[in-house]
């Protein structure tokens, strides 16, 4: 079926063109309508008093002055949003024994980290709100703060959650093959301990949520920043017992999201709340202070690695170790164990070693909670493979191109199941390396490193393959008990007119949705793609799915899509055989007309099979009831999961006398399957790659040993700009899945998945004639000095 | 502190006369009493650049005045911008070659884009990168930003030939 598909010569075939976003425009005139912006009808507005300790018991609360004060409507407590919203617990079934304590939107007794919302007070503006926050009196007795994952396992440590009786969330062993017969075999044996440190997504557009319910009517509407709408019309109306159908969320355009939008956040919890108290419209907009005390983060891992292989250089083991601390519980509904099952489960994917032994160990400490990022765990299994398998090559006088081509697993073994347990249905590794390796111009710049050496200039060349997860079936969370949908919908429609609106599961935040669902259907129905209007992010509107999480809406809302639109024609052709008085199957549709299949003769327009569709049924045979709206579900069959591939390459110059990094060249080969839209995805890889560069050069949220966060502001916390950023080259492999008839797979978390992993293999590769060597990121200036012994 | 004062000042050619609280900033200004939300706040503290708009001509960040201080002033923003077709182009190009992806940014990346164009008229595009270098993008790799505005420097100084084509911009597949 594949074959079928991308013929650009057809009429109508959108599907692998770089065609522009018809809602860019709207947003370049700045008329976007994000929830930052909006506005409704005796609308208030939250703020949150937040705690000041990492770690500290509630003695008193005092409200009196705030409530007091002009213009504030309500100050809530903990205890009073608890008469209304049930707690929830970030566990899942099949993370067994994974432990976590129950969540309320305000805290009640006791604070677990610093910025935890105690307070929320409602007032006219958001202003006099922070005014009023000022006067609430809290006073706290402070308890023993636990940052440090080795202090948090010890005998005798502070236990942030008494109930639970540990700090430790969660473990895990992944073992298969005989790991340690592998390593007594191995002529060489590399170990290190690396470091990722913390960091965020910093969407540009802060959480953003209006909560407005209407107490005549028990209905609820959530005007809300986020990627899953369905999930939050599900929490909304479980945890508040309203209806799930009169729950209504929109999402409407969205500033940023990246895996950060789609968790159970206290202060959003708590605005539903606050508007069933007050009866009215209530806004709440993070300010960028509180998304870095409040928005999850991701990744803080210390992973210890060694990886063996024999005296040709082919790997036979591997062992994980890996420590995670998430925070003082488990975010809710995905919880935080997510991103190291998936750390010990990436380790070595490209490659075809089969002994292998993952740990993980997850830990709770006072900090904000971590949760899924853009391409959660990959770039920790990915750096630590990647270096790694340099590692053995250094050892052996194998070049990182070549250790790596003794080692991946090629055409001749697909199916594959890899010794974690993940099924790669193809993927294309040999191409996509040789890909790299030309592309870069390899010879050359390594002559040029050695050249450059020579007069003191230390250049690094690092590459990183990857494989990243993409498509998630309910293998992924809803066999865990979450309600969070791995299915997607769309109802396409023809207007009387002859136009087609299409309302889809999938939403927009930029990456393209509208776009690419515009692609496929109009090729699919046969109609000019401007004439096709998608409609997403209203859960009274839009059917019910999964939305976007997990690299998942070109896949699978795009597949529901294009099997909704196919189901349409035939629809379309029913009718207008009848009209006809032909078969169905000997008509087409081009360019909005009926025509002969054969010849492309045109028959009748299909503006005119809607007239009299919708006006005129009394002209067409009793046994004709033109169905021009078809609803349409797909969930994903087949495979649990479509793997992605790919290889990144970096080229750096290291300052050895200051420890700046300086970005040369970055490159990028990915395979996606097949590609609909190739500017879209092109842009969606560079953006993954630059927050992978972020992760790896300069972005960390820093904390004191009293788990206060000492960065959380944007001129503190450094994030890539355009001046330190290179050009980054993209080049496409394209192996469709055959799961799909679209065929495509994910793009968005390839960037990630390797950047940091290739530049810092560059920088290793950089510095080795001195001797150095980091295994930590972000590579500061002075981590660097420190690994070369500068400071 | 909280006593409204009036200022009068002209935003997007049109006067206005208001009555602001002194503290309020120009940003909440333009955003909340005249619903200007095409500029944005992603940091409230100048270092994003998502809520540049011109003041008398330049690039200011509305997040880190007062209102009260646009008092006699001329503001610009976005929405002016576009209704005057001062931008046409330079939008334009960031559609054409998808240089935004959320659009939170977009408004502050077009004013410095705009101020960067009238003051350098073929700039290279490592000063493209550093003219950006206050504008903080977190969903595009920044790269289609600096194409759409080599290609509006080169279509304005009357070379047409070049501006990228989307799809083709570093790509083979």
């Amino acid at each position: 079926m594949n074959n079928a598909l991308g013929k650009l010569d057809r009429p109508n075939s959108y599907i692998g063109r770089s065609v522009t976003r018809p809602n860019a425009k709207r947003l370049l005139a700045g008329k976007g309508r994000y929830v930052t912006d909006m506005k409704l009808p005796r609308m208030l507005h939250a703020a949150f008093v937040r705690s000041p300790y990492a770690h500290a018991k509630i003695m008193s609360i005092d409200i009196s002055a705030a409530a007091a004060m002009p213009g504030v409507h309500l100050v809530a407590t903990g205890a009073d949003l608890a008469k209304l919203c049930k707690p929830w617990v970030g566990t899942l079934d099949h993370f067994r024994g994974m432990k976590s304590s129950p969540q309320l939107p305000l805290a009640i007794d006791k604070v677990v980290w610093a910025g935890q919302a105690v307070v929320a007070v409602v007032a006219q503006s958001r202003a006099l709100a922070e005014d009023a926050a000022e006067l609430v009196e809290v006073a706290y007795e402070e308890l023993g703060v636990v940052t440090d994952i080795d202090l948090a396992r010890q005998e005798g440590s502070e236990i942030i959650n008494p109930d639970l009786g540990t700090n430790l969330s969660f473990t895990l062993k992944v073992e298969s093959g005989d790991v340690e017969a592998a390593f007594k075999d191995g002529a060489v044996e590399i170990e290190d301990v690396f470091h990722f440190g913390r960091h965020t997504a910093v969407t540009l557009e802060p959480r953003a949520i209006i909560a407005d319910y209407n107490s005549s009517e028990e209905q609820l509407t959530v005007h809300h920043a986020t990627q899953t709408p369905y999930q939050f019309q599900d929490l909304y109306s479980r945890y508040y017992g309203i209806a799930e159908s009169r729950v209504r969320v929109v999402a409407p355009d969205i500033g940023g999201s990246f895996g950060m939008k789609l968790h159970v956040y206290h202060e959003d919890m708590a605005v539903v709340g606050l508007s069933m108290l007050t009866g009215r419209p209530v806004k709440y907009v993070a300010d960028r202070m509180e998304s870095f005390l409040s928005d999850i983060h991701a990744r803080d891992h210390r992973v210890t690695s060694s990886m063996t292989a024999d005296a040709s250089g082919n790997i036979l083991g591997m062992k994980v170790d890996d420590v995670t601390a998430i925070g003082a519980f488990s975010s809710f509904p995905r919880t935080s164990v997510v991103e190291g099952n998936q750390v010990v489960r990436l380790m070595g994917a490209p490659y075809r070693f089969r002994n292998y032994r993952g740990d993980l160990s997850v830990v709770f400490q006072n900090k904000v909670q971590t949760s899924q990022y853009r391409a959660v765990g990959h770039p920790i299994a990915c750096s630590v493979t990647e270096s790694l398998i340099d590692g053995i090559g250094r050892r052996l006088g194998l070049d990182p191109f070549e250790i790596r081509r003794r080692n991946i697993i090629t055409q001749d073994m697909y199916p594959y199941t890899s010794p974690t347990g993940y099924k790669f249905e193809r993927l294309s590794h040999e191409v996509c390396l040789d890909k790299l390796h030309a592309e870069m111009d390899y010879p050359r710049l390594l002559k040029q490193q050695e050249e450059l050496r020579a007069k003191g200039v230390y250049r690094g060349i690092g590459i990183a393959m990857f494989v990243e997860i993409t498509n998630p079936s309910p293998a992924f969370y809803g066999v865990g008990g979450a309600r969070i949908s791995s299915q997607d919908g769309a109802i396409v429609k023809i207007t009387p007119s002859g136009e087609v609106q299409c309302l889809v599961s999938i939403g927009e935040h930029g990456q393209g949705t509208e776009t690419i669902i515009g692609q496929i259907v109009a090729e699919n129905l046969g109609v000019d793609r401007e004439t096709v209007r998608v409609i997403t992010g209203d859960t009274d509107v839009t059917p019910y799915g999964g939305a976007n999480w997990a690299c998942r809406g070109a896949g699978i809302g795009g597949e529901t899509a294009f099997q909704a639109a196919k189901k349409l024609k035939q629809n379309v052709l029913a009718v207008a055989a009848a009209i006809l008085q032909a078969k169905p199957s000997d008509l087409d549709i081009q360019n909005a007309q009926i025509v002969d299949a054969g010849t492309g003769n045109i028959r009748i327009a299909l503006s005119e099979v809607a007239r009299i569709s919708y006006f005129r049924s009394d002209t067409l045979p009793d046994d004709v009831s033109p169905q021009l709206t078809v609803a349409h579900h797909y969930s994903p069959k087949g495979y649990p999961f479509a793997f992605t591939n790919g290889v990144q390459g970096c080229h750096v110059e290291v300052d050895v006398e200051t420890g700046f990094v300086r970005l040369i060249d970055v490159w990028v080969v990915e395979d996606c399957g097949r590609i609909i839209n190739p500017m879209l995805v092109n842009e969606q890889v560079r953006g993954g790659a630059i927050q992978g560069l972020g992760a790896a050069l300069f972005e960390e949220c820093r904390y004191g040993e009293t788990g206060q966060l000492e960065n959380g502001s944007l001129a503190d916390y450094l994030v890539p700009m355009a001046y330190e950023m290179p050009d980054i080259k993209i080049f496409h492999v394209e192996t469709p899945t055959r799961d799909t008839e679209l065929g495509a797979k994910g793009c968005g978390e390839a960037g990630t998945a390797a950047a940091s992993a290739a530049a810092m293999n560059a920088v290793n590769d950089a510095i080795a004639p001195l001797g150095a060597h980091v295994s930590q990121i972000p590579m500061t200036p002075q981590r660097l000095l420190r690994a070369l012994g500068k400071v | 502190m909280n006593e409204r004062v009036p200022i009068e000042l002209e935003v997007n050619g049109e006067a206005v006369a208001k009555y602001v609280e002194p503290r309020l900033s120009l940003a909440d200004f333009l955003r909340e009493e005249l619903e200007l939300t095409g500029t944005h706040q992603g940091c409230e503290m100048g270092a994003c650049g998502a809520c540049l708009v011109l003041l008398n001509g330049k690039a200011v960040h509305s997040c880190l005045m007062f209102a009260v201080q646009a008092h006699g002033d001329h503001v610009e923003t976005v929405e002016g911008l576009s209704q005057r077709k001062a931008i046409a182009d330079i939008q334009q190009a960031f559609h054409n070659n998808n240089a935004l992806q959320c659009g939170f940014c977009t408004a502050g990346m077009l004013v410095t884009a705009h101020e960067l164009l009238s003051r350098n008229t073929t700039p290279t595009r490592h000063e493209i990168r550093d003219g950006l270098s206050g504008n903080y993008c977190r969903c595009t790799g920044y790269q289609a930003i600096v194409d759409s505005i080599v290609s509006v420097a080169r279509s304005r100084a009357g070379n047409v030939d070049t501006p990228a084509s989307p799809g083709e911009r570093g790509t083979a597949s």
